[in-house]
């Protein structure tokens, strides 16, 4: 056979290590999406993420309209601007997908997230932490002598920065729930 | 109400294979005459057929399975489907509502196993739900971007009796996809037209799934202003390969000529296509000096590996058409003369004659086959399916095809067996065409079961073996990038396709002298009835010519092709 100019063994000619021609900056989204609420759909919504390689980074859903049993999901994203187009795109196609909403493109909105935090210790631990989740305006909502849990609510800078100080207090288990958020004004 | 549903949705042809979920359906079959059943010898035979069916006719492809091993074996056509955007309605039977979830015999997730390989999926627990969830089915597939769609309908909900809906008109409110293009784009891409010095036009299997209509706009824009064409392997046939606009092929084994115009152009007009891997090659180097635009009925498909200039989102009917207008109300302008310079330099490039091979009058070069098949079939009612590797890109690049509908093949997904099923589904749509499967003796080897579906629905499709006795693409891509290291990629123990040909019961031919080659093809076209035609072919040849991975359109292999001095290493060079 003829001699090909092809390094022979080489394997760097994958046709899969293609370089993107587009930016390389990493961007956070947080995506609204309203669904039909029927069997599978966050299934539908999660595989695609997970199938096409793109990342979550919070994820919260419920039923917003019980009549008409739509759900709306907020997804925190991070990628590309060619990722996170596709990525609304993608969410586009889904049959049950009625709107997809780009919060962080779409004019300014509000985030918010809940967690429970539990804090255990004694002695001067326990005021101290009682003092920072007043400054945070956390709210005490178990208490024993050895423990409180606190809920807070805010954006999730200001709760990472609340079981930051929590910590070294003798932080024990934390829960959140992920980002909501909503559009300003009307 | 399966059967009813399916009646109202004008299906007059259903692909299956029986089993304990699906009785009850199988029950109201067996009592109606309207819907004709196709029994397959394997669940994946069942959906390949669809897709050779529906992509023949333009109508969706039914199939009608049991749950568990029916419904996974269906798995590959419909991620097959998927990857072609063939409209495909699959019906799987599933364990009663009552047991789902507790390990049953013969149960499986299926809408979780499809869900990914599905453009969407059912699973219906309530009769009464049953009608609208077939119709809203039957909207999805053929809608928009069309795909497979399954509806999983346990045991349970097929023997109890509900209300039966008709089809509403329009299909489902839910789903409805942008069909007319945006005016200000098309506006802006006639402007585009109307200067460029050296346009483009690269279509795709967009063109064929938007209806015959789309390919004769096409083939109008094209004759109006004179730009030359290329097309994917999917889009073959929606403009002619006589038409003299027409540059082949192109892509990783695309024409010489309609990779270099692809590289070299100032203005690429995407109709349809999805700029994939096996088109752009090495994306930082595609087609660098080029405005791009591209007309797409799936928002996803643009900017996904491409950014394009002049994004156009709706059905290519419905855009050629604006297009079109637009275009003749503006005075039909082109730039004369850039495009005749152009034309210049591409009628240069065509003179390296990237086809060329060395013939040989010993054996049997699989490029002489298809050559000769395709002048001994030129001009009859004729249409192609293939199975997935060399002969495929062979066929593709050889074969003529003057119209769409007529080349059926495993694009997207590259599912090697999807050949032979696909030729039965093509041939029972049109039972009077010729229908051909060209064939490697390993792809055809992995559906070869459906032979007895051939035979017993007297379907007489031709299966035109290139017999290489090796996985021919493998075994090219061992010699290029793996030192020659040959890893399994021989056919050892290949059955005797004549004796095989006769232990089902049609008729076998076997051809290893070229100068008997016509002889054998016209022996095998007049023969009523399936053929096996085991073509020995030279076992050695490779596929040119060849974008190697990785690599840019302008850096091309001719490999051993004759190229009258162009090129001055041993016959295989980086152009």
């Amino acid at each position: 056979m003829p001699a090909l100019n092809i390094k022979k063994g080489s394997t760097s000619h994958s046709a899969y290590n293609l370089r993107s021609t587009f930016s390389e900056v990493i961007e956070r989204h947080t995506l609204a999406v309203v669904v039909d609420n029927e069997a599978g759909v966050l299934a539908r919504v999660i595989g695609l993420f997970s199938g096409r390689g793109y990342n979550i980074d919070s994820l919260t859903v419920a039923e917003i309209d019980h009549q008409g049993h739509r759900s709306r999901i907020t997804i925190v994203t991070t990628g590309t601007p060619q990722v996170i187009e596709q990525i609304k795109a993608q969410l586009g196609r889904i049959v049950p997908v009625h709107e997809v909403h780009d919060l962080t493109v779409e004019g300014r909105s509000v985030e918010r997230e809940l967690a429970l935090l539990k804090v255990a210790g004694e002695g001067n631990n326990r005021v101290e932490a009682l003092r920072l989740a007043d400054i945070f305006r956390a709210k005490v909502v178990d208490s024993t002598l050895t423990s409180f849990v606190f809920e807070l609510t805010g954006t999730p800078e200001k709760i990472d920065a609340f079981a930051d100080l929590m910590r070294p207090l003798g932080l024990v288990e934390v829960a959140r729930t992920g980002v909501a958020a909503l559009a300003r004004g009307v | 109400m399966v059967v009813q549903a399916l009646r109202d949705q004008g299906v007059d042809t259903v692909f299956g294979y029986p089993g304990g979920a699906v009785l009850p359906i199988y029950d109201e079959i067996f009592q109606q005459n309207d819907i004709r059943h196709i029994l397959v010898r394997h669940e994946q035979g069942a959906v390949h057929m669809a897709e050779g069916y529906a992509r023949s006719t333009g109508k969706p492809g039914v199939v009608l399975v049991t749950s568990g091993p029916g419904a996974t074996n269906a798995v590959t056509g419909l991620t097959d489907a998927l990857m072609d955007s063939i409209p495909i309605v699959v019906l799987t039977g599933q364990v009663p509502t009552f047991m789902i979830g507790t390990d049953a015999f013969q149960e499986a997730d299926t809408i979780g196993i499809t869900r990914p390989c599905t453009k969407h999926n059912w699973l219906v627990k309530d009769t009464d739900a049953l009608a609208a969830t077939l119709h809203e089915a039957f909207h999805v597939a053929t809608s928009g971007r069309p795909g497979p769609v399954l509806i999983d309908i346990p045991k349970d909900v097929q023997f109890a009796t509900g209300t039966y809906q008709a089809p509403i008109k329009g299909g489902s409110k839910r789903y409805q996809p942008q069909v007319k293009g945006d005016l200000g784009a098309i506006t802006a891409l006639v402007e585009a037209l109307e200067t460029a010095e050296r346009p483009l036009f690269y279509t795709g299997g967009g063109v064929i799934n938007s209806g015959p209509a789309a390919s004769q706009l096409l083939c109008e824009l094209v004759d109006a202003t004179g730009i030359p064409i290329t097309s994917t392997l999917m889009g073959l046939g929606a403009y002619p390969a006589s038409g003299d606009k027409w540059l082949g092929m192109l892509g990783m084994h695309g024409l010489y000529e309609a990779n270099l115009a692809m590289h070299g152009c100032d203005l690429m007009i995407n109709i349809g296509a999805r700029f994939d891997d096996r088109i752009t090659g090495r994306l930082d180097a595609f087609s660098p000096g080029s405005k791009k635009a591209h007309i797409d009925i799936d928002p996803s498909s643009i900017n996904k590996v491409i950014r394009v200039d002049i994004p156009i989102v709706g059905d290519i009917g419905h855009v050629l058409e604006d297009l079109l207008k637009v275009w003749k109300s503006r005075g039909r302008k082109v730039n004369r003369e850039g495009i005749a310079k152009w034309w210049a330099q591409i009628n240069d490039w065509k003179k390296i004659d990237c086809l060329g091979y060395k013939p040989s009058a010993k054996t049997i070069k699989p490029q002489y086959a298809l050559q000769r098949l395709d002048a001994l079939t030129r001009g009859m009612d004729r249409y192609i399916t293939t199975e997935v590797g060399q002969h495929q890109m062979w066929a593709a690049q050889y074969l003529g095809f003057d119209a769409p509908n007529r080349w059926m093949t495993s694009g997207g997904l590259g599912t090697m067996g999807y050949g032979l099923p696909a030729s039965i589904g093509v041939q029972i749509a049109h039972p009077q065409a010729l229908v051909i499967n060209v064939a490697g003796e390993a792809s055809w080897l992995m559906n070869m079961q459906e032979m007895g579906t051939a035979i017993q629905f007297r379907a007489p499709v031709k299966q035109f073996i290139l017999n290489n006795e090796r996985l021919g693409m493998v075994r090219q891509w061992q010699e290029l990038l793996h030192g020659e290291r040959y890893s399994q990629s021989w056919s050892e123990s290949l059955p005797d396709f004549v004796k095989l040909a006769e232990a089902f019961g049609c008729k076998g031919i076997r051809c290893a002298d070229p100068a008997d080659l016509d002889d054998a093809i016209r022996e095998m076209l007049a023969y009523d009835g399936p053929v096996i035609f085991d073509c020995l072919v030279e076992k050695h040849e490779n596929c040119f010519p060849m974008i190697p991975s990785g690599k840019a359109h302008n850096e091309m292999l001719l490999g051993d092709a004759d190229t009258k001095g162009a090129i001055t290493a041993k016959g295989a060079v980086l152009v």
